[in-house]
């Protein structure tokens, strides 16, 4: 995973509410078997609405998406932090998100930062006063800033680390090897095994 | 002071505890996999040349893209086979068991695991989709993972999480007659919303709990998700015990009863405090659908369409406005009035054999309204193969209603099974989402009783709606 410290881009003011997870790509996107390729299937269905606000210059070009309360609800979809990475989304910002969302954000490098919802409200009459205008989102500092605008945002410290080091969570779990195998070594013999196969 | 059953299941998988701030790593016991979301976490692990540690842990299906008619053919969509091959071959290739389409135990993850009895208390459960804390109803902590998660239990069977708080929802009173789980999680998600639940694990307890099935306590654990929760437990009891006596994978001997013996106590202790608690008395219930493109959007049948001019938080209202325009309703109109043009009875919500056994209790003897094309999608290869056993395909046939193979079908529309632009459905199953069920579909959550009721009469309705009795 890339480290992410700084980005400075275009930000995308979505003013909905419980952007849910079959929103962001709906399940006939989901059928491809690499991890590229998706952002064709970012939010689908608005997309062909030419008022949809990624159907606009210059806000096709975004970067920074600020969005409305309990974003990325519903299903489990990874594909949906990879279909707004494959877009160019670097950031997503809200009041709320869902707790499987935020999680597969940061294992992607997505950065997904909790705002006030006075401060969400903020940046969105700021990113319709000046289309195109730009969004600085600091990520050690845990800020955010556009002209002269500035507002701290929420990310876990673990998860922020874990971005800004870039760091894979397979290697560093398998630094626990011993302990897993001591874990396993201790399990009751009436826990259940798929295998062998029965029925 | 004493654990709630989160806390005890959670505290009994921690490998290593994290240090202030950082996740504990947890043991793994089942890792279900599934055709949509594991492809990309096996090249990962190909990638990287690393096994799947646990393949006796791990078992996959193939569900979500599945068709439901000519299930003996080669799947026609081209995308769709290439996912289910790719399962075939990840699974060969890492030693993994997988039920394959025509195979008895092939069905929808959260069907198939229950009824193979690899579902157990106080077990961690996980799989690459939301709807894994299904498994919760038998005091397992179940809930769904991203990709990339996914890929690292096949590497590691253990994931790194932070702790979850607790919330009990406790349901007093008895359900009336005609009442369901699925009306109780339903009114669950409208009172706390569908963010109500984010950050925490919840626990259903109470004596309207307690008096479930397995099947019915099932329901209401999978929709836990739709409160933005990712996990819903329901403490172990002797209903628990009873449906796993006997199954494939249960214990047996003297496992059986050391087992009992752990599964006794995982119960919430008297002095246990939950982080948050909501009450309500089952009594009040009625059957529930809901009017909107959220979980949450929901009221009483007896209800009408709300006015989203009366709503007083304004991003509710603007939220409401949008789901009304979406759903082409007016406010006022009686929920009794809205007609539907399809009925879907099956999904990992409610595809059980419970659910086709009340259904199938409902429509017996009548004829679908014409208006209406019912489909009943049995959520496992076993539970049609039950559901035939005991004669319900025959009812369901005459009734006028589609007999299918087993998957996740027009649940969410993977597959052929899907809603044209504008047609509206009457929905066992979990999600009301725009374009869920087909791009401009129409969704209304009903429990199986009111798809039963909705299929004879062509507009939402429950079995009380009934007058005419069934000829002799």
């Amino acid at each position: 995973m890339e480290p992410f410290s700084t980005h400075t881009g275009v930000g995308v003011p979505l003013r909905r509410s419980n952007v849910d997870t079959d929103q962001i790509i709906p399940a006939v996107y989901l059928k491809r078997v690499a991890r590229t390729g998706f952002e064709d299937g970012l939010f689908a269905a608005w997309r062909s609405d030419p008022s949809f606000v990624l159907n606009q210059e210059p806000y096709r070009a975004g970067s920074v998406l600020v969005a409305g309360p309990d974003f990325g609800t519903g299903s489990s979809r990874e594909h949906a932090v990879w279909a707004l990475k494959d877009y160019g989304f670097r950031v997503v910002l809200s009041s709320r998100f869902a707790d499987i969302f935020r999680g597969n954000s940061g294992k992607q490098g997505l950065v997904a930062g909790q705002l006030a919802p006075e401060d969400v409200e903020q940046l969105w009459k700021l990113l319709e006063q000046t289309p195109g205008v730009e969004v600085t989102v600091d990520l050690e500092a845990r800020t955010v800033v556009c002209g002269s605008f500035s507002a701290p945002f929420a990310v876990d410290d673990y998860t922020r680390w874990r971005l800004m080091e870039g760091l894979d969570d397979v290697d560093m779990t398998l630094r626990s090897a011993d302990a897993i195998d001591a874990f396993e070594a201790a399990r009751p013999s009436y826990k259940p095994t798929t295998l062998p196969a029965l029925s | 002071m004493g654990r709630t059953l989160a806390e005890k299941v959670w505290d009994a998988h921690v490998v290593r505890q994290g240090a202030v701030g950082e996740p504990d790593l947890l043991y793994i016991d089942l890792h279900l996999l599934h055709e949509v979301t594991s492809p990309q976490a096996f090249e990962g692990l190909r990638l990287s040349g690393r096994p799947v540690r646990r393949p006796d842990l791990t078992i996959a299906t193939e569900d979500h893209n599945v068709p439901t008619l000519d299930v003996d053919k080669p799947i026609a969509d081209l995308t769709s086979r290439t996912q289910v091959d790719t399962l075939r071959r990840n699974c060969a290739e890492f030693g993994v068991r997988l039920h394959s389409l025509g195979d008895a135990e092939q069905g929808i993850v959260h069907v198939v695991g229950p009824q193979l009895g690899l579902t157990q208390p106080g077990l961690t459960v996980v799989c690459g989709d939301s709807h894994t804390s299904t498994h919760g109803a038998f005091g397992a902590l179940a809930f769904g993972i991203g990709t990339s998660e996914v890929e690292h239990v096949l590497a590691t069977q253990t994931l790194p999480l932070a702790p979850f708080k607790t919330m009990a929802i406790t349901v007093v009173g008895d359900l009336p007659v005609g009442t369901t789980s699925k009306d109780v999680i339903l009114a669950v998600i409208a009172k706390i919303g569908t963010g109500g639940g984010q950050g925490y694990v919840l626990e259903y307890r109470g004596p309207a709990i307690e008096a479930l099935s397995m099947e019915a306590r099932m329901t209401i654990c999978n929709m836990s998700i739709e409160a933005g929760a990712r996990a819903g437990m329901i403490a172990p009891d002797a209903t628990t015990f009873e449906y796993l006596r006997g199954r494939a994978h249960a214990p047996q001997g003297q496992d059986w009863d050391d087992a009992v013996a752990w599964w006794s106590s995982l119960r919430t202790d008297d002095d246990a405090v939950f982080d948050a608690e909501v009450v309500l008395d089952a009594a009040d219930l009625e059957p529930f659908v809901t009017w909107g493109t959220n979980p949450g959007q929901g009221l009483p049948l007896s209800g009408s369409v709300p006015d989203p001019a009366q709503i007083a938080d304004a991003g509710e209202r603007a939220s409401a406005e949008r789901a009304l325009e979406y759903m082409a309703l007016t406010p006022g109109t009686p929920l009794r009035e809205i007609a539907v043009d399809t009925v879907f009875i099956g999904s990992c919500t409610n595809g059980r054999i419970e659910d086709l056994r009340s259904v199938a209790e409902v429509v017996a003897g009548r004829q679908k309204a014409d208006s209406v094309r019912v489909l009943v999608v049995p959520g496992s290869a076993r539970v049609r193969l039950q559901a035939e056993a005991e004669g319900l395909d025959r009812v369901f046939l005459d009734f006028g209603a589609e007999w299918r193979g087993a998957g996740c079908s027009m649940c969410l529309g993977m597959n052929p099974d899907q809603l044209t632009p504008g047609e509206r459905a009457a929905s066992t199953s979990n999600r009301n989402f725009e374009g869920r069920q087909g791009k401009g579909g129409r969704t209304h959550l009903v429990s199986p009783l009111v798809a039963a009721a909705t299929a004879i009469r062509g507009t939402l309705s429950s079995p009380a709606d009934l007058v005419a009795p069934v000829p002799a």
